[in-house]
């Protein structure tokens, strides 16, 4: 059911189809996928949907062929996305390395369910965290963004495709099964207040293109396949013009281009959520779907007199460093609760100075972390 | 600027660019790579509209050296990625050039779901019955009884007929040639492209370094006899027994079938979904 209001259309909609309509908002026309749970809505809508915006889906043999496709698809000028969950998350890391190499912007969903292996395909899990920053080998930057509403799923999209088109990155959006499956109303804001950021292309003629060039922002421009640049792409590591290189200097400038430009792009990648931080004593600092019950759960601790807050991350990778450390120091204790034995925990512990306490909360039995767990270890650590 | 023949395919090469190449002497790559561009050249195909695809592997490298829009990808990977850029550039022209273990091995599923769902693509198989870049290792092409230095009490597993495999999964056009018969490959290659739909042009190949050196053909000439000798001409077969075709590479056209190509299929889909004035219900679906 859908109404009309002057914001936009209203929907009930579930995590995974509000991911889809972001995707859809922020221009994505190519999506290629394969069936797993707890994702698959995903995959459908967009085979609902493309075809009459002249895009295209494609249910590919397998995970691999899927991020083939997808980079393909970009290669070619068209934004494009696949979503999976862990065991098919696993199978893309090859060719997720392969775009980070020929620095293809595209968006992968990972909708984390209990893993290892086939694990827990309907219950949910925060178990990808590393493997979405570490999951392919070779030295690399790789952003890595986090859900925890239907809300965040459709704006979280449209930033995704935003960042990936502007640095020329794949970007990961870690969903979960809660996220994907819980159904909230969502007005969908019109096209024209969405704001979409399109991939730079070459203004000059082919024969002074070159693919690779490092520029101020480390961010060559773009040429899409058939756009008449006849360029070359390649896994190997290459050279500016993007031909094979064995040289130590070319080597080196292209391997820290790659950091570089992130890094100089760390202001707007990082984006963190505060809720009640002002006069924070103690701070939750979470993500995805924890991250709800954490904003519940600072509610009923500040309903104790605990003075507790909650710094959510959005950006997980590259590592909102600066927001982490002003929690640390501001507090005299913060708590990582998170569905796994301890990802981002060891990230915030990382980066603190010893000056405060760093306490964990992990459930890895498949279900969520409810308010009442996290407030309750509030309260003990604020006593 | 070399005249004739020579001059037509180095109008296609990227000769101020990345040469020289870093094939073997007497490879038959670089024959591959001649019958490509001339084949290219005789369809007048715009060379901004051909996207040009590899895996990896000696093979591989063609990308490097044509001038056309190239792409070199992971091993056995690209025709996925051939795939993703024909659905989203209808007017490119592509060409996919793998390695026997690139097409058969890693890539083998992609190879065979990629017949089967018919996009408009050319893959052209370099088969040289060996890993040869990696130190030749046998492959799933590797005959029968063959050394490599992986089968070095020779090789015990039956090999894959890789366009067998193309007919039985339903590609439009299967067709085999050998680098020792180069104008037959110039048309099978044309016809190829000219194909709408998924067609798979299988190309006997030397590597006289890595598998011929092992096996008694150490010359690239050696070799290039072995496919002279050995291979048979498709219309030939019809008068020859089971037991004659032993051991013999057939060669030619071995099928070619009319059937839309999913690009067609799929601008049906579109026109269907525009049509419908509102979205149809999603089908009915358990959940889990």
């Amino acid at each position: 059911m859908s109404r009309r209001s002057k914001e936009g259309k209203i929907l009930l909609l579930q995590g995974n189809e509000a991911l889809a309509e972001g995707a859809l908002a922020a221009g994505c026309r190519f999506f290629a996928g394969y069936p797993i749970t707890p994702a698959s809505e995903i995959a459908e809508h967009m085979a609902l949907k493309l075809p009459a915006l002249g895009g295209s889906f494609i249910q590919m043999e397998d995970e691999i062929a899927s991020m083939g496709a997808v980079i393909g698809a970009s290669l070619a000028g068209v934004k494009a996305m696949t979503a999976t969950s862990g065991p098919g998350f696993s199978l893309m890391q090859e060719n997720i390395g392969y775009a980070c190499m020929v620095e293809t912007p595209c968006v992968i969903v990972n909708v984390m369910r209990g893993g290892p292996s086939t694990g827990l395909p309907t219950y949910v899990s925060q178990g990808d965290v590393m493997q979405a920053r570490w999951g392919t080998h070779g030295d690399h930057p790789v952003i890595v963004l986090a859900v925890s509403s239907v809300r965040d799923c459709f704006e979280i999209a449209v930033f995704a495709f935003n960042l990936s088109e502007k640095y020329r990155v794949p970007v990961v959006i870690l969903s979960d099964e809660v996220v994907a499956h819980t159904r909230e109303t969502f007005v969908i804001p019109p096209q024209d207040q969405i704001e979409v950021f399109d991939r730079v292309k070459p203004a000059v003629p082919p024969e002074w293109y070159l693919p690779y060039e490092d520029t101020g922002t480390g961010v060559p421009p773009m040429a899409a396949f058939g756009d008449g640049y006849r360029h070359h792409v390649t896994g190997l590591t290459h050279d500016e013009r993007g031909f094979p290189t064995q040289r130590p200097d070319e080597i080196d400038a292209l391997m820290r281009r790659f950091f570089r430009k992130i890094t100089q792009g760390f202001h707007e990648i990082q984006r963190v959520e505060t809720f009640m931080m002002e006069d924070a004593e103690i701070a939750v600092i979470a993500y995805g779907s924890v991250a709800r019950s954490s904003h519940r759960a600072v509610i009923e601790a500040r309903e104790h007199g605990v003075k507790a807050g909650l710094l959510q991350l959005v950006t997980l990778f590259p590592f909102p460093r600066r927001h982490v450390e002003k929690a640390l120091q501001q507090c005299k204790a913060v708590l990582v609760p998170e569905m796994n034995i301890g990802q981002i925990s060891r990230e915030v512990k990382r980066v603190h100075l010893n000056s405060s306490r760093v306490e964990t909360l992990n459930r890895v039995d498949g279900r969520l972390i409810t308010p009442r767990e996290i407030s309750d270890c509030l309260i003990k650590m604020y006593y | 600027m070399p005249e004739g023949m020579t001059g037509l395919v180095h109008k296609y090469l990227r000769h101020d660019k990345k040469f020289p190449h870093i094939w073997c002497p007497g490879c038959g790559n670089g024959i591959v790579l001649g019958s490509l561009i001339r084949a290219i050249d005789r369809l007048g195909l715009d060379k901004d509209k051909v996207a040009l695809v590899s895996g990896i592997g000696c093979s591989g490298r063609m990308t490097t050296y044509a001038d056309f829009s190239t792409l070199h990808t992971p091993h056995g990977r690209a025709l996925t990625y051939a795939t993703g850029l024909k659905l989203s550039r209808e007017e490119l022209t592509v060409i996919v050039i793998m390695g026997d273990g690139d097409a058969t091995a890693i890539g083998g599923n992609h190879y065979i779901h990629a017949a089967r769902r018919n996009v408009d693509m050319t893959a052209i198989i370099v088969n040289n019955q060996v890993y040869g870049m990696t130190g030749g290792q046998y492959s799933p092409t590797t005959p029968y009884g063959s050394m490599t230095t992986t089968s070095p009490y020779g090789m015990v597993e039956h090999a894959f007929d890789i366009s067998a495999l193309a007919v039985a999964a339903d590609a439009s056009f299967v067709a085999r040639g050998t680098v020792y018969h180069a104008a037959l490959l110039d048309q099978l290659i044309e016809s190829a492209i000219r194909k709408k739909g998924f067609s798979s042009v299988e190309v006997l190949s030397n590597c006289h370094t890595q598998f011929g050196r092992r096996n008694k053909m150490s010359s690239p000439v050696k070799m290039l006899e072995w496919f002279k000798e050995n291979a048979v001409r498709m219309h030939a077969t019809a008068k020859m027994k089971p037991e004659e075709l032993e051991g013999k590479f057939i060669i030619g056209v071995l099928a070619d079938s009319e059937r839309p190509s999913y690009n067609e299929e799929y601008e049906k889909v579109r026109e269907l979904a525009r049509g419908r004035s509102t979205a149809p219900k999603p089908p009915a679906r358990c959940e889990g």
